[in-house]
């Protein structure tokens, strides 16, 4: 598997949505380098033959009765908002352009 | 009448005991604690384990129960029994009338409109809540070094790091500010801190206790469970916050019953208790082995039959653990955004998008060790890395299990230390991630492969006098075989100690005047 290098790192932290210093860059990119390196054993330990677990204790069609349960008010769902208009969540603009 | 520096000292059990007696009131015993806390927990020298104190809903609570006992009749008679007994609970879990932090700056302030449901749980049988518990930020550390409201200290030595992420938690019940808390365990995060505070912690089945209403760090590893002072005391409160919740699709249908029962057995005779070949020896610090070896000792002396087993894909656990967990938890926290809850940060300059505040929302809002695991998830999760990265690690989780199956068909319950050294000094890892994540190497295995654990006290470590946990691990839904084998071997350690290990801790100074601090906790 390849190293974890500095450009990576930028790209990730751009995906994952965290700005991040040049200084914070580098570190972290060491930092990662280390990490992972020391989790590549992982992918040399089990063959194909051996199934994936995805949950620890499997459990199959959890479902309940389709009727409505507790719901939140606008006012409860919006009590932590950093900003609200007219029971909605306010965001800044979603286009470069607006 | 029993004075305050006595009560405070005692098990949640003697307390429930005392309380429908009628020998103390639940009024008397929650303020014991409140002023336990505003007299340990504040200042430069103070233990730091509670991040909110909720001193007046405590004591309405309290005053509650013991008008319903006073009165007498039926309510009297059906109240639970832990009904008065007050606990703290760790600040990852939501609770409305109380700030949630998580141990974030990003979601400092923060108010949920909704209870966890272990927090309705506690709340149907009347335990007073003292509190919130510091935690590393999002439950990611081992040392509760990376809370964003600084670091607790260990009560057995105020410059070392009390366990995480659960150390407020566990902190709280070691310097007698709780009789009881709740944590939360995703690779060791009750137990490890349990083994380093000398106190008492279960990561019950996966499933078994809901997880509703606990911030999620890694989902299929997460689980809620017991922090206390003894192993009766974790089975109570166990059997108060278990069972069925369809708000957690992942709750198992049955609850687990008889655990209690389990502790109160008092006797291990006949069964078949194994060591883990894998997790002592090398890498595990003198003191600690000694102190596990010492426990084995008084299993066999009781009758119980000694194996040894071999996990060898255990090697591979702690790799597969630092994949999963990011993974899982990159996509967890992808919701704090500036968005529906918590900070907002504004870029300086240029165009102000949604893309560009939620950036500078996360950079300012959450910490390095956050940071990494956010990045380092979204690497095992990227494109070309999935195979190679989260798929194989799910094929480890794969082999841990049947590793387990396998020791499970020749013991009935497994033995290890919990951690591989005692308390290590503050500062002291900070810097070397990977250093850290090393500490969780025995109580990972558990949580990749959904079995209940439990870290008891089992002495302190020879070269140093402090405190070493020895881990029990049972087959998924076995938990009433940890409270068991538990009880018995915690009363045949405190019978060879002569009172329980907590006994031995250091007195704790007065951090500053009660009446001053219990305001200041409030505002904090």
């Amino acid at each position: 598997m390849a190293a974890i290098n500095r450009d990576d790192v930028a790209h990730l932290a751009r995906l994952a949505h965290i700005e991040m210093s040049d200084q914070e860059l580098d570190r972290m990119a060491g930092e990662l380098a280390v990490i992972v390196d020391s989790v590549k054993s992982v992918s040399q330990a089990a063959g194909d033959d051996v199934p994936a677990t995805s949950h620890p204790i499997p459990l199959s069609n959890v479902f309940r009765e389709d009727v409505v349960g507790h719901t939140f008010t606008a006012e409860q769902a919006l009590s932590g908002a950093p900003d609200s208009d007219d029971n909605r969540f306010k965001v800044p603009a979603i286009l470069d352009e607006a | 009448m029993t004075d305050t520096n006595t009560l405070i000292r005692l098990s949640a059990a003697a307390l429930a005991e005392k309380l429908a007696a009628g020998e103390v009131t639940s009024v008397e015993v929650t303020q014991a604690y409140l002023d336990r806390i505003a007299a340990v927990d504040g200042g430069e020298r103070g233990v730091n384990a509670f991040l909110h104190v909720n001193a007046e809903e405590a004591l309405a609570v309290a005053a509650e129960v013991d008008a319903i006992r006073a009165a007498g009749g039926a309510e009297a008679e059906a109240l639970h029994v832990l009904a008065g007994v007050p606990i703290a609970v760790k600040d990852l879990i939501v609770t409305i009338g109380q700030p949630t932090t998580a141990g974030s700056k990003i979601l400092e302030g923060w108010h949920s409109p909704y209870d966890a449901t272990v927090v309705e749980r506690l709340r149907a049988a009347k335990m007073p809540i003292l509190g919130k518990t510091n935690l590393d930020e999002f439950a990611m550390g081992s040392s509760t070094e990376h809370s964003a409201y600084g670091p607790t200290r260990n009560p057995w030595d105020l410059d070392r790091i009390p366990g995480g992420s659960g150390g407020g938690s566990a902190a709280a019940v070691a310097a007698f500010e709780a009789p009881l808390a709740l944590g939360t365990d995703t690779g060791g995060s009750i137990r490890q801190p349990g083994a380093v505070t000398g106190t008492v912690g279960v990561k019950p089945t996966y499933g078994s206790v809901s997880r509703y209403g606990a911030i999620a760090m890694a989902s299929s590893l997460d689980q809620i469970g017991p922090v206390s002072r003894t192993v009766l005391d974790s089975a109570l409160l166990h059997e108060v916050i278990g069972g069925h919740d369809p708000r957690d699709s992942t709750s198992l249908p049955d609850p687990l019953a008889g655990l209690v029962a389990a502790a109160k057995t008092g006797n291990v005779e006949g069964m078949r208790i194994g060591i883990i070949k894998e997790l002592h020896g090398e890498g595990y610090q003198a003191g600690v082995e000694n102190r596990f070896h010492d426990s084995l000792e008084l299993l066999k002396e009781a009758g119980a039959e000694i194996v040894e087993v071999s996990c060898p894909n255990f090697q591979y656990a702690l790799g597969a653990y630092y994949l999963i967990m990011p993974s899982e938890a990159s996509s967890n926290l992808a919701k704090f955004d500036g968005v529906r809850y918590g900070l907002r940060v504004l870029p300086e300059d240029g165009p102000m998008t949604i893309e560009r505040v939620m950036g500078a929302t996360r950079a300012a809002g959450f910490g390095d060790e956050v940071k990494r695991r956010i990045i380092l998830g979204t690497y095992a999760l990227s494109a070309g890395y999935y195979d190679a990265y989260y798929g194989s690690a799910q094929k480890v989780r794969t082999l841990v299990q049947r590793d387990f199956d396998a020791a499970f068909t020749v013991a009935d319950v497994l033995i290890s230390p919990t951690a591989p050294t005692t308390a290590f000094r503050l500062g002291e890892k900070l810097d070397d991630p990977l250093a850290m994540y090393l500490n969780d190497v025995a109580t990972i295995p558990a949580n990749l492969a959904g079995v209940p654990g439990l870290s008891l006290p089992g002495g302190l470590a020879d070269e140093d006098g402090l405190p070493v946990g020895i881990q029990l691990l049972a087959p998924a839904r076995e938990d009433a075989r940890l409270y068991r084998v538990g009880a018995v071997l915690e009363s045949l350690l405190e019978a060879k100690w002569g009172g329980p290990m907590l006994a031995q801790a250091p007195e704790l100074a007065a951090a500053g005047p009660v009446e001053t601090l219990v305001g200041s906790q409030e505002a904090k």
